[in-house]
Order: C-alpha cells, then sequence, then structure tokens
C-alpha cells in the first residue's frame, strides 16, 4: 500500500521537473493516440452515421457484429497486426513493424468499432427525431448524413472521447507491434508495463497517476474549447 | 469546433518527429539482460563507438526467438542454449556468439525452512524444497529463466508439472513481478543476480544457496541468417557482434557492477572465428 | 409565384399499415387557389392523407400525379408538423437549412432566412439556438422554413393545435397572407373557429375517407352528411 503514495510522489517529481523521459513518452502516447483517435472517428463516425439511416437485409446483423467488436480483445489484435505487419508476413516490405505507425494502425482498428457503435446509437436516436423533417425537404443521403451528424456533435464528442479512453489506456497491442523500443515506441502504458514486470511499482504507479491526470487533462481542455457547457448551444 | 479540429490536427502534424537515423539495428533482448542495467552502459557507448542506433526489443526469451525466425530484428541476445542451437540448426541465425555469462541465485526466506543452505549442490537444494513443500514460486513463463529452472528440477528428477500448487506457484510473468510474488509469500525463487541487486522489496529474502556451475547463466548473441532474410542487416549486427567481444567492451561489461558487487564475466573469445553452435 | 405543380391528381390512393387501410381509397383533384381545411374527428385520417399527398407515407396503391414529375414536385411544396421539428442550430441557420440544401451560397441563406423571420415574428430570436424557443415560436420557425422556399403547395398539419391564442392568431395572419400571394394551402384543424376564420373549401373526412367536400361557406351552413353536422355542432364522432 506505501507503493501508492509513492507512486503518487513519484509522479509529482516527475511532473514538476518535467523529466525528460516523461515528457517524450508523454508526448509519444499522445500523438500515437490522438491520430489513432482522429482515423478512428473519420471513419467511424460515417460508418455508423449510415447503418443509421440506411435500410438493407441484413442491417441488424452488421449492427450486432460492430457491437461485438467493440469486446476485442487488444493483444489479440496485436498480435494479428503484428503477424501481417512481420518480415514473414504480407506486408512486411512496408517495414512498419515497431514504429508509431504500426502502432496507431493496431489502436485504429480497436477503436473505430467503439466510434461507429457510439456514433450509431446517436445518430439513429437523432434521425427518428428528424426523419420527417429531412425527408419532407427533399435531403439527399449525403445531405441526411451531414446534417445528422452536425447536429448529433455532442453524442459524437462523446464517442470521440470514449475513443481516447480506450486508445489512451491501451497496452496490449502496441507493447506487440510497438517493440516498447526506448527512444522510439515506447509511451506511457507500454512503460508502465516494462517497470511492472521489473518490479518497480512504485514507479509504474507513478507513470500511471500521470496517464491518468493526462486523460482528464485532455478531457477538461475538449470540453473547454468546445464550449460543452454553454447554455443550449449543445 | 472548429478551432478544436485545428488545434488537434496541427498538434498531431508537428509532433511528427522524423527518426532518420541511417544506422539502427534492431536487436531483441531478454528482459533480464535489460533489467541489469547493462544496456544503458552499452548502448550510449555503441552509438559513440559505432555511431550504431541499437534499438532494443525487450521481451521474453520465446518471444525474442520468435522474432528472430521472423526476420523482424536483426540479431538476438539470449541466455537459453538448447533453443539457440536450434536457432542457428533450423537456418534462422548465422551463427551463436558467447559474450559474457552471469550466474542465477536462489533466493528465499532469511529463516530458511527448507534447510538449503550448506546443500553441496542445486539438485539437492531444490529436492530439500521439494520434499519439505516449501513455497517455491516460479516464473511460468517459458523465458529463459524459467526453461534454466526447469532444466534444474529435471536434474533432480523433480516433476513440477504434477507438483501440488500448495507449494509450487507458477507466476507467469516476468523476474520483478516474480520477486515480488515470492516475496509476498515468503516463498524460494530461481532468480538471475543481476534482478535480485535491482530489486528494492526484499522482504524477508536473502541469498540462500548460490555458486553450482548449474547455475552459470551464458548471454550468447546470434545475428539472424541473412540467407534466409536477405533484408536483415547482417553487416551491422557483425559490427557489434565484434564490437561486443572486443577487449574493451569485453573489460567494461567485466567492470559493471550494482551496489559494488559486480554482475557479469565476460567470456567472449576474440579468434574472430564465428563460432558455430 | 406560380402554381405550377396543380393540379394535384389523386385516384384510388390507399395507404395501409399493418394489415388495415389507414386512408383510403381516396379519389382527388387539386387545383387553383385558396385555403383548403381538412377537417375530422381524431382517428379519421387527417395526418395520414397530408403525408400521403406529400409523399411522406407510402402508397399502398392508386395513384398521385401532380402536373410535373414527383421529384421536382416536391421541391416545391412545404409541410408543417404537428410538433415542430428543429434542427440543433440557431433559429436562422434552421429557417436558411432548406436553402442551403438546395445549394444556395450560405450567407444569401442566412439574408433570406433573416427576412423571413423577420415576417413571422422571430425578428430578435435570429441567432438563439432553436431549441430554446417556446412552442409558438418553434412553429413560427417552422412556418418561416416552410414558407422560404415559396412553395406551391403548403401542407399543414394541426399546426396551431398546442399554441396559446396570440400564437394562433399570428400564425393565422401568416397563413392568409400567403395564401393571398399564391400558396395552395392545405391544412389539416379540428378547431371550427380557425376552419371557418380561414377556410374557402372544407373537405371532411372519416374514416380514411373523404366524406363530403364544399366551399366553405356552404359546409357550414348545412353539412350533407350526418357525421359531418354532428361533428360541427360538437358531438363525439366515432
Amino acid at each position: 500500500m506505501t507503493e501508492i503514495w509513492q507512486g503518487l510522489v513519484a509522479a509529482f517529481w516527475l511532473v514538476v521537473t518535467l523529466d525528460k523521459d516523461l515528457v517524450e513518452i508523454t508526448l509519444r502516447s499522445l500523438q500515437v493516440t490522438i491520430t489513432a483517435v482522429l482515423i478512428a472517428c473519420a471513419l467511424g463516425m460515417p460508418m455508423g452515421a449510415w447503418l443509421a439511416i440506411q435500410r438493407f437485409r441484413y442491417r441488424r446483423t452488421v449492427i450486432a457484429i460492430l457491437n461485438a467488436l467493440m469486446g476485442l480483445p487488444p493483444v489479440v489484435v496485436g498480435l494479428i497486426v503484428y503477424l501481417f505487419l512481420s518480415r514473414a508476413g504480407p506486408f512486411g516490405a512496408l517495414n512498419l513493424l515497431f514504429s508509431p505507425t504500426a502502432m496507431i494502425i493496431a489502436q485504429v482498428i480497436i477503436v473505430t468499432p467503439l466510434v461507429a457503435s457510439i456514433s450509431h446509437q446517436a445518430v439513429r436516436d437523432l434521425w427518428a427525431d428528424y426523419h420527417d423533417l429531412l425527408i419532407s425537404l427533399n435531403a439527399t443521403k449525403r445531405q441526411r448524413m451531414a446534417t445528422l451528424l452536425i447536429d448529433g456533435r455532442r453524442a459524437l464528442l462523446t464517442a470521440a472521447l470514449a475513443g481516447f479512453g480506450r486508445a489512451v489506456g491501451e497496452v496490449g497491442a502496441i507493447i506487440i507491434v510497438g517493440g516498447n523500443i526506448d527512444h522510439v515506441t515506447r509511451v506511457l502504458t507500454t512503460a508502465i508495463a516494462l517497470e511492472t514486470s521489473k518490479g518497480n511499482f512504485a514507479l509504474a504507479l507513478g507513470l500511471g497517476f500521470v496517464l491518468i491526470g493526462l486523460a482528464i487533462a485532455v478531457n477538461i481542455c475538449i470540453h473547454a474549447l468546445s464550449r460543452t457547457e454553454r447554455e443550449g448551444t449543445w | 469546433m472548429k478551432k478544436l479540429v485545428t488545434a488537434l490536427v496541427a498538434f498531431v502534424v508537428f509532433a511528427q518527429a522524423a527518426i532518420a537515423d541511417p544506422l539502427v539495428l534492431r536487436l531483441a533482448v531478454t528482459t533480464s539482460f535489460h533489467n541489469s542495467g547493462l544496456s544503458d552502459i552499452l548502448l550510449p557507448r555503441a552509438l559513440e563507438d559505432l555511431d550504431l542506433d541499437v534499438q532494443l526489443l525487450v521481451v521474453g526469451t520465446g518471444q525474442a526467438i520468435r522474432l528472430g525466425e521472423a526476420g523482424d530484428v536483426d540479431a538476438i541476445l539470449v541466455h537459453s542454449r538448447a533453443a539457440e542451437e536450434a536457432f542457428v540448426a533450423n537456418g534462422f541465425g548465422s551463427h551463436r556468439r558467447e559474450i559474457m555469462y552471469n550466474d542465477f541465485v536462489l533466493v528465499g526466506p532469511s529463516d530458511d525452512p527448507a534447510g538449503v543452505t550448506g546443500s553441496d549442490g542445486i539438485a539437492a537444494a531444490l529436492t530439500r524444497i521439494a520434499d519439505t513443500r516449501a513455497v517455491f514460486v516460479s516464473r511460468g513463463d517459458d523465458s529463459g529463466t524459467h526453461r534454466r529452472e526447469q532444466s534444474l528440477w529435471n536434474q533432480a528428477d523433480i516433476d513440477t508439472e504434477a507438483a501440488d500448487p500448495a507449494w509450487y506457484r507458477a507466476a507467469g510473468a516476468g523476474m520483478g513481478a516474480t520477486l515480488n510474488t515470492a516475496s509476498g509469500m515468503n516463498g524460494y525463487v530461481l532468480t538471475d543476480r543481476a534482478s535480485w541487486l535491482n530489486f528494492a522489496n526484499t522482504a524477508n529474502l536473502a541469498i540462500v544457496f548460490q555458486g553450482d556451475p548449474a547455475l552459470f547463466n551464458q548471454y550468447a548473441y546470434l545475428p539472424v541468417n541473412p540467407v534466409r532474410h536477405p533484408h536483415v542487416k547482417a553487416d551491422l549486427a557483425i559490427t557489434l557482434e565484434g564490437w561486443l567481444a572486443s577487449p574493451g567492451i569485453q573489460a567494461l561489461i567485466g567492470s559493471y557492477e550494482i551496489n559494488g558487487q559486480k554482475l557479469f564475466v565476460p567470456n567472449a573469445t576474440t579468434d574472430g572465428m564465428a563460432k558455430q553452435g | 409565384m406560380v402554381t405550377d405543380i396543380l393540379p394535384l391528381i389523386v385516384r384510388d390512393a390507399k395507404v395501409r399499415m399493418r394489415g388495415k387501410t389507414i386512408v383510403g381509397p381516396i379519389d382527388l383533384d387539386l387545383s387553383g387557389t385558396g385555403v383548403t381545411v381538412v377537417m375530422g374527428p381524431n382517428g379519421a385520417g387527417k395526418t395520414t392523407l397530408l403525408r400521403m399527398l406529400h409523399g411522406l407515407a407510402r402508397l399502398s396503391s392508386g395513384t398521385i400525379d401532380w402536373a410535373i414529375p414527383v421529384q421536382q414536385a416536391q421541391t416545391r411544396q412545404g409541410f408543417v408538423f404537428q410538433t415542430p421539428i428543429v434542427l440543433r442550430r440557431s433559429v436562422r441557420d434552421n429557417i436558411a437549412y432548406p436553402l442551403v440544401l438546395h445549394g444556395v451560397a450560405r450567407k444569401e441563406a442566412r439574408a433570406r432566412a433573416d427576412h423571413w423571420g423577420t415576417r413571422v415574428g422571430l425578428a430578435d430570436m435570429l441567432m438563439r439556438p432553436a431549441r430554446v424557443l417556446s412552442g409558438g415560436e418553434k412553429q413560427k420557425l417552422a412556418l418561416a422554413r416552410a414558407l422560404i422556399r415559396d412553395p406551391s403547395v403548403l401542407f399543414l398539419d394541426e399546426p396551431t393545435a398546442s399554441l396559446d391564442g396570440r400564437s394562433m392568431r399570428e400564425i393565422e395572419t401568416i397563413l392568409l397572407t400567403a395564401a393571398h400571394e399564391g400558396t395552395r394551402i392545405v391544412m389539416a384543424t379540428h378547431n371550427m373557429g380557425q376552419a371557418k376564420r380561414l377556410a374557402q373549401e372544407v373537405i371532411f373526412l372519416y374514416r380514411g375517407l373523404v366524406h363530403e367536400r364544399n366551399h366553405a361557406a356552404a359546409f357550414f351552413a348545412g353539412p350533407a352528411k350526418p357525421e359531418a353536422a354532428a361533428f360541427i355542432k360538437g358531438d363525439i364522432v366515432e
């Protein structure tokens, strides 16, 4: 239990002294995660919106599969991506393994179903509301999707933040495809894993508290920048 | 909203630092080697001496070998002779070069309930633990350390597969975490000396047996076979190998210590000839 | 503004849902100018009839023909729902929305939205988020939004059903002005007074069928069918 206190102290000192390694892995964590989330949103939100408004035969099955994919174990995703990117695998020649790009790829695969699923639900609710109006105004399918995505921005922001939360704390996939190489692919979560395996629980906890603080800071920042609490806008 | 997206995109773009080091070598090493802290000394020195950026992937022995087989790394540094010889024999590694060795020690409760201290060999020590059913914590993760532990039990004719989990506990974890488990359970554990010296949470544990040659832990460097994987940086791998075996670096390895205790015995032969398995 | 999509010719049109015929078969011709009020007891199918004519409810059988192809005809119509649907944006952007959908530049669309917003009495609300408006204000927004495209035909489904007297009067004024300017108005209501104030023509709908159709004065003076008479009197008509 003393390690929790030691962890808090370690976190405090690391942050206050702007420890060089800490800054480096924190920035890399943010870079990988934010890139992955942006790509996942670009893929998942239109996907979710499209599923909400397009009627087709196997729609219910597709939605069920999409929801199930939210529970993809990250380690399994990591292994599969590794096998694809490995030199012995089909995309080995791209030389992407053990790079931040490989980590981003793995995280996009993990986060997109989550974003798509939440977006789908949000758009579906809004579509039920807007349905008659948009049809009456002869909006094309693309226009409907655009309107739903824009007007549903509050719930979509939640989807993006959920995706961010999932990605920033993820370690199983990125440690396999990234290799946790110092100064190349080491991020907060993989550093925590390494310190834990070495038995340095206090330092691991310290890094963990920094990670939690980072996630909180990002969320507050996003909410401030987008002024979600301003009356009526959302 | 536009402001937000612009900020995010700007951040992502500007944060893309290009690491364009012309000489990069990927080396998979075992966690126990990394735990010793020796790599923190060697890597900057390699950069200085050879202008070579050695990227370490710190993984278990099994995974290191798997990465070498796939050609995802240029060389591996592990401590599991049988697996290494198979690696070369199957054409994945070009050869095997011994670099240095350290040793394993048997750690346990300082009051030594199994009466291990003073045994005339590691086999005898382990037999005493099995006979008294004293708590023993194993790595259980197919790592180099774990495989060594298994072979020692085998030599003592003790079957740990069938052992009662009441005393034989497979942690399935890295060395540090396993030591923590042993500390918490006040049990016996086999560990490499470096990890033990670096371990902070010793509680009631102490070294109870050491010195048997069967506990020596040989580290070997194996370049990945360029015939099998033409893309690997074979020449860089050989350069690093030569550097590790060079008198200056061997002396550096020999002088490395933790808390005043020396850890490694350098034993690379400098005849320059590739040492076949 | 030309009522170029009329005449509307409806033949044998039926809407069925879950095996039941909600509305139909309907034979109807719509042309000319002015206000047609669709009346009838609750459950008669007024909403479904309007949605059917506008194209929101799928025809189970029969035909609905405008003077021009239905795709184009739809862009010349407007619809005001009983419960106003407002987008999560400002009042001005709500009103401008149909123009933007059709490729009008945002700046011009907003200018025209400001004009219409002022016409319906929402001048000092234009920049406010539409969701915070009261019921009456939202319905005026919906009306402005429906009228901004200068429709040939405007359908309204009980637009003032839950509004206070003042809002009702303001909306009726706007409707009369629009009718005067040439928009053909088809409106469902069960407010007798409103019908008398606005209608040139009345369609009495009963159990999904057009029971009676007549000029307003004639209808209110002496409806032909007993159900219509009972309805006007205020009796419950099942």
